[in-house]
């Protein structure tokens, strides 16, 4: 399989068609998509459509975007116009978005091929697909294993080769996570980096938009196309898109990196292994690499799932059976939105809504979402003060590689857990990412997260593309 | 109730008063804010809570918010916006952007004509909900069979007016509103329009043993659609509270629908019913402060206010602002000024004004505070009667001319010259000898039928004031 980078370049020039591209993407889906289930929705036509566009353009001598003729997954909790969009959930049954989300948009103006809608665990709550209303998705590295989530048929499309790109969305570790699990490159962007207008809110002021992709380089082209200030978002940050491609063989010589002390506790010990590993690589590329102390980063758990929930408690008020989606027949209005939403949503979904409703009930407001907000501030404090010190930090992806089915779905808490090194950056609203390096114990890809600061996207990318580098090599050596 | 209960219990009543903004756009969207169009035209995503949209919000709609903060002499702050959850069908999302503890305006005040500042606790902007309409039943959801939902409202900025709890009357609520009402028309956040929806008042009532300084337990009243029934309502409510006290009881904290056919509040939900609306700070806009320079530009285009209007007119008239609180009330004090500054006399411009001129507004447009100076210069002078100096004026509202003298000229008028009078007088003595001698007697009322006999035979020109003191000379003299 080709890169993004190569697929664009082969297109643009005339070597290649988009329609080519796109057969050869459809004809790995329909060979392995019936066994892995990384789509809600495979768009065969229209991708053979849009294929044809481009190399119409193409032909025509017309200019085409950066992105033109790249097949490309969409998580599908991002709305597509006229497309059914469900986050995995019952309570969307038959909704179509009159509207493209801004990332859409602009993936369209920049000639990308969209594949499909991957699945998610419901409305991106979970950390292995397990939850989707429609059926998990399997790694496709081991079929046995989860992807990871909430975006597991993201990253097991990438890893499927059904698409060299795809797109997630992150809350509290959902794109990094399951790269992890699926040993594919993933990146949560800076908070307001790229707009969320279309995208289904869980956690308005934790979720973020971002790339799956199997090289760093296309990980660093998708989001400087997707990147960049949208009025329609109000939270978006004011600025054009980084340029980060250059970032990617940047190297890493002078740069000081912390290896977070906190986040290598309670890991396992293979995961941890490859993350000092990681580490002494990019010191023998010249890093000056040192533990440090992130305290606070410890409590981001405990923050997260009282502050996540809160938001989804709220966010989630609106799937009432009144306007769109599914409704009940019930006898009065009370009893129509109790039997929609409890038909609606599955059991993950309904404990988040509990758990956030109560959080902000009256006279528990301040116990619980007042004092994790305070919780973040703290994390945000540690984390400057340590960025005083060091230009990125890194750590663990997740404490484990991809675990067995089933394995967590009896231990809400257990599965929570898989979260612990990729929420603090959430909390925060700081850019982290997934890079594939080494294997565990089972063989899994084991992914090491690289942390920077806000807008730090590009110190990010040089350090990814160093250990990207020299996990490269070691293959090549092995 | 009876006069004695009435008179051991006052009434404080705190006035919620929710204000839609004029702006071109909805709060949080371009979506057109207009009224009375066709049902859920005026929609997209974004006011239709879509899954995925996104609020951004209208600048239009901060800088009339803080217009009205600046009118009602608020603190303007740093302000965030909250979100209230609650489950109702007409508001799209299932909770409502609105500001909580940090309002962008608090701590204002208003001033009565009277004089009498009510305090103002804040004025908060958030979002309008859409309209639902019940069917089926008598109007209320629970009732109902279906219902319907227009979701052109949802959306629409508004800007939520509380005073403190200092209102004493049913009447000093009206004058609140009222008052209200003209400053937020005259700051044009809004146009006033209460039938239309555009000023809705709910009201926070409750009663109090007279002189106490505690608040007893309050009810809050609900669906009042214009002045006269705010008044009603309160008067109602009032009188529910002291019977209920009197009789032993005790009133319960609720929310009270009026009905406007039946002349009565009636439960709508205890405060153990209420909700729990679990406010948090909406992740999904920013916090908003408005730099200085914004501020001052603001102050700086406010019209003057009706309470400041008053004050100037009464001082050009030498009189108290609750006396001229009409005049302003019907934009006539721009004439009076005009006037008086053109030398017109004060209190006669004032009696004109307020009788003749209030009597025909599209006259009243049509009339120039230099020509209406001169008709009043014209009576001050005696030139005219009272009587000619009104016919001359409804001549003017009426078009005929822009010009009094020509007008008074064309008519024949004049002012009878006073030994023209006397003899007039005189006759009209001669021919009521009875009469007279009860007015030689000291019976004031004959002196009408004096005044009268002289118009008829001066067919109106004779001053009615100079007939008065020639009887008066003759008597005595
Ligand atoms: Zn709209």
């Amino acid at each position: 399989m080709k890169t993004a980078v190569d697929i664009a370049e082969a297109v643009r020039t005339g070597e290649r068609t988009a329609a080519e591209v796109v057969e050869e993407h459809l004809g790995e889906i329909e060979r392995r998509e019936p066994e892995i289930h990384a789509f809600n929705l495979v768009l065969a036509d229209q991708a053979r459509q849009a294929a044809a566009d481009v190399d119409r353009r193409v032909a025509a001598g017309e200019s085409v975007g950066r992105l033109a003729g790249v097949p490309l997954a969409l998580k599908d909790n991002l709305c597509t116009r006229g497309l059914p969009t469900t986050c995995s959930s019952k309570i969307l049954d038959g909704w179509c978005p009159p509207y493209d989300a801004t990332v859409v948009e602009r993936l369209r103006v920049a000639g990308a091929v969209f594949v499909g809608k991957t699945n998610l665990d419901e409305f991106a709550m979970g950390s292995s697909t397990e939850n989707s209303a429609f059926g998990p998705t399997l790694n496709p590295l081991d079929t046995s294993r989860v992807p990871g989530g909430s975006s597991g048929g993201s990253a097991a499309a990438v890893a499927a080769g059904f698409s060299p790109l795809a797109l997630g969305s992150d809350t509290g570790g959902s794109i990094r996570q399951p790269a992890a699990f699926c040993g594919v490159v993933g990146v949560k962007p800076t908070y307001g980096a790229v707009s969320r207008y279309g995208l289904i809110a869980f956690a308005s002021s934790l979720d973020q938009i971002g790339p799956f992709s199997a090289t760093v380089a296309d990980s660093a082209l998708l989001l400087e196309v997707i990147a960049g200030h949208d009025p329609l978002d109000s939270t978006s940050i004011p600025q054009p898109a980084p340029s980060l491609m250059e970032a990617v063989e940047a190297g890493v010589d002078g740069l000081r990196i912390g290896l977070i002390r906190e986040l290598l506790e309670g890991i396992d010990p293979d995961v941890a292994a490859r993350v000092r590993e990681a580490a002494d690589v990019l010191s023998a590329a010249g890093a000056k690499v040192e533990e440090v102390s992130v305290a606070a980063t410890i409590y981001g758990l405990s923050a997260y799932y009282l502050i996540a929930p809160a938001e989804a408690s709220s966010n989630l008020s609106r799937y009432d059976g009144v306007r769109y989606g599914l409704r009940a027949d019930a006898s009065d209005i009370t009893a129509m939105y109790e039997q929609t939403r409890a038909a609606g949503f599955g059991p993950e979904v309904k404990r988040r809504i509990m758990l956030g409703t109560y959080a902000l009930s009256a006279g528990y407001y301040d116990a619980y979402y007042g004092q994790a907000q305070r919780v973040r501030t703290l994390i945000t404090r540690d984390f400057d003060a340590a960025y005083e010190h060091f230009d990125a930090l890194l750590s663990p992806t997740a404490p484990t590689t991809a675990f067995a089915f089933g394995a967590k779905t009896e231990n809400p808490l257990a599965m929570y857990l898989s979260d612990v090194c990729t929420i603090p950056s959430n909390l925060a609203g700081h850019p982290a990412m997934s890079v594939p390096f080494g294997t565990g114990d089972d063989g899994m890809p084991v992914g090491v997260q690289v942390l920077a600061p806000a807008l730090g996207e590009t110190v990010m990318f040089r350090v990814a593309g160093a250990l990207e580098a020299a996990a490269t090599a070691a293959t090549v050596m092995a | 109730m009876s006069p004695d209960a009435a008179g051991r219990w006052e009434v404080v009543i705190g006035l919620e008063v929710h204000c839609e903004l004029r702006t071109e756009t909805k709060l949080f969207c371009g979506c057109r804010n207009a009224f009375g169009e066709e049902p859920n035209t005026n929609v997209c995503p974004v006011c239709l809570g879509l899954p995925g949209s996104l609020p951004v919000l209208n600048r239009q709609s901060v800088e009339y918010a803080m217009r009205i903060g600046e009118a009602l002499h608020c603190d303007i702050r740093p302000s965030i916006f909250h979100r209230k959850n609650y489950f109702y069908p007409d508001m799209p999302k299932d909770y409502q952007v609105s500001q909580y503890d940090e309002p962008i305006n608090s701590d204002g005040w208003l001033e009565l004509p009277n004089g009498k500042r009510i305090g103002v606790t804040r004025a908060h902007m958030e979002e309008d909900t859409g309209k639902s309409t019940h069917m089926g039943g008598g109007g209320r959801i629970g009732d109902a069979t279906h219902s319907l939902v227009d979701y052109n409202r949802a959306g629409v900025p508004l800007v939520e007016i509380v005073s403190e709890p200092e209102i004493g009357s049913a009447e000093e609520a009206r004058a609140y509103v009222s008052e209200l009402r003209a400053i937020l028309v005259a700051t044009g956040a809004s146009d006033g329009k209460m039938e239309e929806g555009s000023l809705r008042v709910d009201a926070n009532v409750s009663v109090r043993p007279r002189g106490s300084t505690a608040l007893g337990t309050r009810c809050e009243i609900k669906n009042m659609n214009s002045l006269r029934s705010l008044g009603r309502a309160v008067e109602y409510e009032t009188g529910r509270q002291i019977d209920l006290l009197e009789s032993g009881d005790r009133v319960v904290q609720e929310t009270r629908h009026w009905n406007e056919d039946e002349g009565r509040t009636s439960s709508m939900r205890s405060k153990e019913e209420a909700d729990d609306y679990r406010y948090f700070p909406e992740p999904d806009l920013v916090p908003l402060a408005p730099d200085d320079q914004w501020r001052k530009a603001v102050r700086d285009s406010l019209a003057p206010m009706p309470s400041d209007r008053r004050r100037a007119l009464a001082s050009a008239a030498h009189t108290e602002p609750a006396a001229v609180a009409l005049l302003v009330e019907q934009d006539l004090d721009g004439l009076v000024l005009a006037a008086i500054g053109a030398g017109a006399d004060p209190r006669i411009a004032l009696n004109r004004a307020a009788n003749e001129v209030a009597a025909d507004p599209d006259g009243a447009a049509r009339l120039s505070a230099e020509s209406f100076a001169r008709v009043v210069t014209l009576e001050a002078t005696g030139k005219l009667t009272a009587t000619q100096s009104k016919q001359v004026l409804a001549a003017m509202l009426a078009g005929e001319s822009d010009d009094p003298e020509a007008i008074a000229e064309d008519r024949g008028f004049e002012a009878m010259d006073t030994s023209a009078l006397q003899a007039v007088v005189d006759q009209v003595i001669e021919a009521n000898p009875g009469p007279w001698q009860r007015f030689l007697d000291g019976d004031p009322k004959v002196s009408g039928l004096f005044i009268g006999q002289v118009m008829k035979k001066t067919q109106g020109q004779a001053d009615g004031k100079a007939v008065t003191r020639i009887l008066q000379e003759r008597r005595d003299g």
